[in-house]
């Protein structure tokens, strides 16, 4: 789960992480009073969960409570790759002296967590690793151990650190390092963490995501969950207890399994026809879980034909026909679905789904060709 | 012989009196596995399955008692890092995570824990292992597999099912299965079991199921230019899969241009791996 800016920068503040004096906004009213107390001159910035917002023109700086007002009303209601702006964090703006990366997160390669850091902040780090991979500073941390106090004045010599801020520079990614372990994160990051012309550091920008696998510990953190943040369908997914990712052709999936829910995708693709999405409905196919998931799936008007794939293993195959057919009789849909199930009982399952408008399939690559085939006569 | 678990496995389940857990025990047990004991906390002295398998209240004196080697976990997900830790203290050899959902944080501890013990992880959020006619632990069905002369390892659970029931169609047989698990921080990976399978007697040939995310494969793609004699035929799941969304499990994710099946299919092509375009493809491809 992403944290938008604002709430990761609520979290850094309770950890004593230096953030700009700044609050959260709805409405332009709100935004303008926010600048008259910080001064006039402020960064309205875009809360969406996504990334390229200042591109997209979702911060602006604003000199006067004029300008304010003209860019809040921009601002608010703009979409961002997709997403409505519903709030803004409007931060007092700071004069920056120097710029740096900083960042703790899971690292694949090592297992382990990984701090980075880098001279070169306020840029994409991805960019920073391609063009000048030389100035990003990494450094594995013992899981066990945590941060030793060598690492911090090692990075901080490597990213040419001024020595007047060693001290203080430590003790944020010490307590960066507080956040990542206490929230179970995955990622905590401060692009940039400036140096004011004041010569203080300050946390200008603020990224946390959090492990959803961790979310029982952290009660309260789950409250951030922004619904509106999200896609949609992707809320209904899990609302029905799926993983559903909508993809961009029109042929529906609905497998049991995430990898097989791939391979589906894959052959489909491989057959020359294109997935509407990734549905993996998991373990015990009831009829509730097909209705639900069928039901989804239909949303999408592109749809043409649907393709369940459930291998069953030790679930009864024969079980899983039933919930099948009877979330077919409750759905009314002309769109072909192409059934495949194996399993305990396979062969009684797709017996009951004879003498019915379902399309009975023996192998993944029969039933994949069934249904790339009438999602291209449903176009036609 | 086989790798990793044979006749001579002395099982212990974690989380016995679960659901899941009773569940897959009886499955187990009905494989003719070799399942000596249960452990739940504040259960130890009762007897589950009609008498079959003893409940402990700990691993340590479950292995006092009973000897257990080989230890399979069914627990919460928020339960796993205690329960591996447990087993890993117990000083047994082999632990089998079954579990789906553990924590990223706590896996990394009982990862770098590991690292200083003799004991093999495999898993979390794996189907387990499976010898045919000897043990199956974990819940691998057993009726889509025969025993024969091909290693099968995967990131995946029900794909895997898919690949050993197409091995059985086309009448070929398993020495062994092993599901890694679909999590970004696991246990043993491909390096690890194709290493296995490279010095079992039993084994001729090697399928290995991968799937988007990590650099797993890529490794394996090493491993087997440099110290792989025995042919290796492989699918990778997530061709179509688009960058940044991840697809079910929590390994399976395209960060920035890491972690894509094109990648993971080339290095592979380029170690003399054929590479099977869907799974009922691979029994076709494997020559001995």
């Amino acid at each position: 789960m992403k944290l938008q800016e604002y709430q990761s920068k609520i979290l850094f503040t309770m950890y004593g992480i230096p953030v700009p004096n700044g609050r959260i906004a709805e409405s332009v009213d709100e935004i303008k009073q926010i600048c008259e107390e910080l001064g006039g001159r402020v960064v309205i910035k875009a809360q969406v969960l996504s990334g390229g917002r200042g591109k997209a023109g979702g911060v602006r700086v604003a000199k006067t409570i004029e300008e304010a007002e003209e860019y809040a009303g921009q601002i608010l209601g703009k979409e961002i790759n997709g997403l409505p702006v519903r709030k803004v964090l409007v931060d007092e703006m700071v004069s920056i002296d120097k710029e740096i990366y900083l960042s703790i997160a899971n690292d694949r390669n090592s297992q382990k967590p990984l701090l980075m850091a880098s001279s070169f902040g306020g840029m994409d780090i991805e960019e920073v690793s391609r063009g000048n991979p030389e100035k990003i500073v990494k450094r594995v941390i013992d899981p066990l151990l945590g941060l030793r106090d060598y690492q911090l004045r090692d990075v901080a010599i490597n990213i040419d650190l001024d020595r007047a801020y060693w001290q203080e520079f430590s003790t944020i990614i010490n307590q960066l390092w507080k956040v990542y372990v206490d929230c179970d994160a995955t990622l905590v990051e401060i692009n940039p963490l400036v140096i004011t012309s004041e010569k203080r550091l300050s946390a200008l920008d603020a990224k946390i995501v959090l492990d959803d696998n961790a979310l029982f510990r952290h009660p309260n953190l789950s409250d951030f969950r922004d619904i509106h943040a999200e896609p949609p369908t992707e809320i209904q997914g899990r609302k029905i207890g799926v993983s559903f990712i909508k993809m961009d052709g029109n042929i529906g999936c609905l497998v049991n399994g995430a990898g097989l829910a791939m391979a589906t995708m894959d052959i489909i693709t491989e057959l020359g026809g294109e997935a509407a999405n990734f549905l993996d409905i998991g373990g015990g196919a009831n009829a509730k879980k097909v209705e639900d998931s069928l039901r989804l799936i239909l949303e999408d008007e592109k749809v043409k034909s649907i393709l369940i794939n459930v291998f069953g293993g030790i679930t009864r195959c024969d079980e899983v026909a039933k919930g099948i057919l009877s979330a077919f009789k409750e759905i009314h849909t002309k769109i072909p679905i192409v059934v495949r199930l194996v399993g305990t009982n396979d062969e009684e399952g797709l017996r009951l789904l004879q003498g019915t408008d379902l399309i009975p399939a023996k192998s993944l690559y029969e039933a994949a060709t069934i249904a790339v085939r009438k999602a291209a006569e449903g176009n036609a | 012989m086989s790798i990793l678990v044979n006749k001579e496995t002395r099982l212990l389940v974690q989380g016995i009196t679960g659901n899941e857990g009773l569940f897959h025990t009886e499955q187990m047990l009905n494989y003719t596995t070799n399942i000596v004991a249960g452990v739940t906390p504040g259960k130890g002295g009762e007897w589950v399955l009609n008498g079959k398998v003893p409940v402990f209240d700990s691993v340590q004196t479950a292995v006092e008692v009973t000897g257990a080697n080989a230890s399979v976990i069914f627990v919460p997900a928020r339960f796993v890092g205690d329960a591996i830790f447990e087993a890993v203290d117990a000083e047994i050899p082999l632990v089998v995570c079954i579990t789906e959902g553990a924590p990223i944080q706590d896996m990394m501890r009982v990862k770098q824990y590991l690292s200083s013990r003799r004991t093999r992880l495999i898993g979390p959020n794996c189907p387990g292992l499976l010898t045919p006619d000897e043990a199956k632990v974990g819940i691998i069905p057993g009726n889509i597999v025969t025993s024969g002369n091909i290693g099968v390892i995967s990131r995946s659970g029900t794909l895997t099912y898919e690949v050993l029931y197409a091995l059985k169609q086309s009448g070929m047989g398993v020495s062994a299965c092993v599901g890694i698990g679909g999590d970004p921080v696991k246990g043993m990976n491909f390096v690890d079991c194709l290493e296995l399978f490279e010095a079992d007697a039993r084994t001729d040939a090697v399928v290995m199921i991968g799937e988007i995310g990590g650099n797993d494969e890529e490794k394996a793609a090493l491993y087997i230019s440099s110290d792989m004699t025995k042919p290796v035929v492989a699918f990778i799941a997530g061709i179509s899969a688009p960058p940044g969304k991840r697809m079910g499990h929590a390994g399976a994710l395209i960060e920035g241009s890491s972690g894509t099946a094109q990648n993971k299919i080339q290095a592979l092509q380029t170690s003399g791996v054929k590479i099977a375009r869907y799974p009922e493809e691979i029994p076709g491809l494997i020559t001995f």
